[in-house]
């Protein structure tokens, strides 16, 4: 297949999955979106003739906009600008995560210091705030107090982006000291981790420990449903335990996975790569 | 074998080196972008941005 890929910066997962798509004999073209420019009839990226556009943009703007013009230029592109959408906003997620009766963490959203304040008192403490546009725990608060919750909700208040005041409470789940991460191909999981720290943010990006999971049935119905809920695709399903069941708190869609690979015995860019063949030979169907 | 743009020291590079890929200074630690590939081209990579990640 002619497969483009849509990026920033090369990271370990895009490298994996160049070498696998080589591997195999595809042709692959790398298109940096900042060399390029979308226009309403046309772009100079070399797009056009691409049977499958895969979106791995570092920076999550760039990666919603590069989509929903692939989609206007009735290019196939995995992730789908509608997934890119709900996965790129927390308020987004949690809500299509909720519609769809998948368990998450009760969430309030405020739109004024005040109000927000008022949101954090009713969850008590310590619960959590979050930006509604991030990653790897960039800006995530736990909240231990009502001085602690001035403070930050006063920083929030004073930085730039208004996006920063749309404030994103969130009840605080005391999970064992770890998450799962699932990696899934439109909702069928691929390989699953943990992520453990002492600390409460348990990202790999910030050094936690991973270890294999092994995927019992309750996490595979989880994984499937919340995939649909967002529209399905290449996507990081994060879950929480939380006592009784499991609880999941995000969906990535332009996920890492070179931490995945390492730990887990499963050869992740092949069944990824196994999984852009499917998407590209069903496109070839349905456009003949 | 290429010069940082920063520090002006020489870089031993790996063989698989990618167009978009980031490598780091082994002297200075500044994060270095590599623009091409033959011969191998480095710039001091982009700052973080808020809305990196996955």
């Amino acid at each position: 297949m002619h497969v483009g890929i849509l990026y920033s910066r090369i990271r370990q997962d895009e490298k994996l999955l160049l070498t696998e798509l080589r591997e195999r004999g595809h042709d692959v073209e790398k298109i940096d979106v900042r060399k390029h420019g979308f226009s309403l009839d046309g772009t100079d990226a070399p797009i056009a003739d691409c049977d499958l556009v895969v979106d791995r943009c570092l920076a999550t703007s760039r990666s919603k906009y590069a989509t929903e013009f692939c989609d206007h230029y009735d290019v196939p592109v995995v992730n789908t600008p509608e997934t890119a959408a709900i996965c790129a906003d927390k308020v987004r997620n949690s809500l299509a995560l909720s519609e769809a009766g998948v368990p998450t963490p009760d969430t309030t959203v405020a739109f004024t210091t005040d109000s927000a304040l008022e949101a954090i008192e009713s969850y008590g403490y310590p619960c959590v705030l979050k930006p509604v546009v991030g990653s790897w725990g960039r800006l995530m608060a736990k909240v231990d107090s009502r001085n602690a919750a001035e403070a930050i909700l006063e920083h929030k208040a004073t930085l730039g982006h208004y996006e920063h005041k749309v404030f994103y409470v969130q009840d605080f789940v005391a999970k064992p000291g770890r998450d799962i991460r699932v990696l899934a191909t439109d909702g069928e999981p691929v390989a699953a981790m943990t992520r453990s720290d002492e600390h409460w943010l348990t990202n790999a990006a910030k050094g936690a420990e991973t270890a294999p999971f092994e995927i019992g049935a309750e996490v595979e119905e989880l994984v499937a449903a919340a995939s649909d809920a967002v529209g399905g695709g290449l996507l990081g399903v994060d879950l929480m335990e939380s006592g009784d069941g499991y609880t999941v708190h995000e969906v990535n869609h332009t996920v890492e996975f070179k931490a995945l690979n390492e730990v887990s015995d499963v050869d992740v860019p092949s069944v990824v790569v196994d999984w852009l063949e499917t998407k590209a030979d069903t496109q070839v169907e349905v456009t003949a | 074998m290429s010069t940082c743009p920063e520090c002006g020291d020489d870089l031993t590079l790996h063989d698989d080196l990618e167009v978009g890929e980031i490598v780091d200074c082994g002297t200075c630690g500044t994060e270095l972008e590599v623009v091409d590939t033959a011969p191998p081209v480095l710039e001091r990579a982009p700052d973080l941005a808020e809305d990196w990640g996955e």
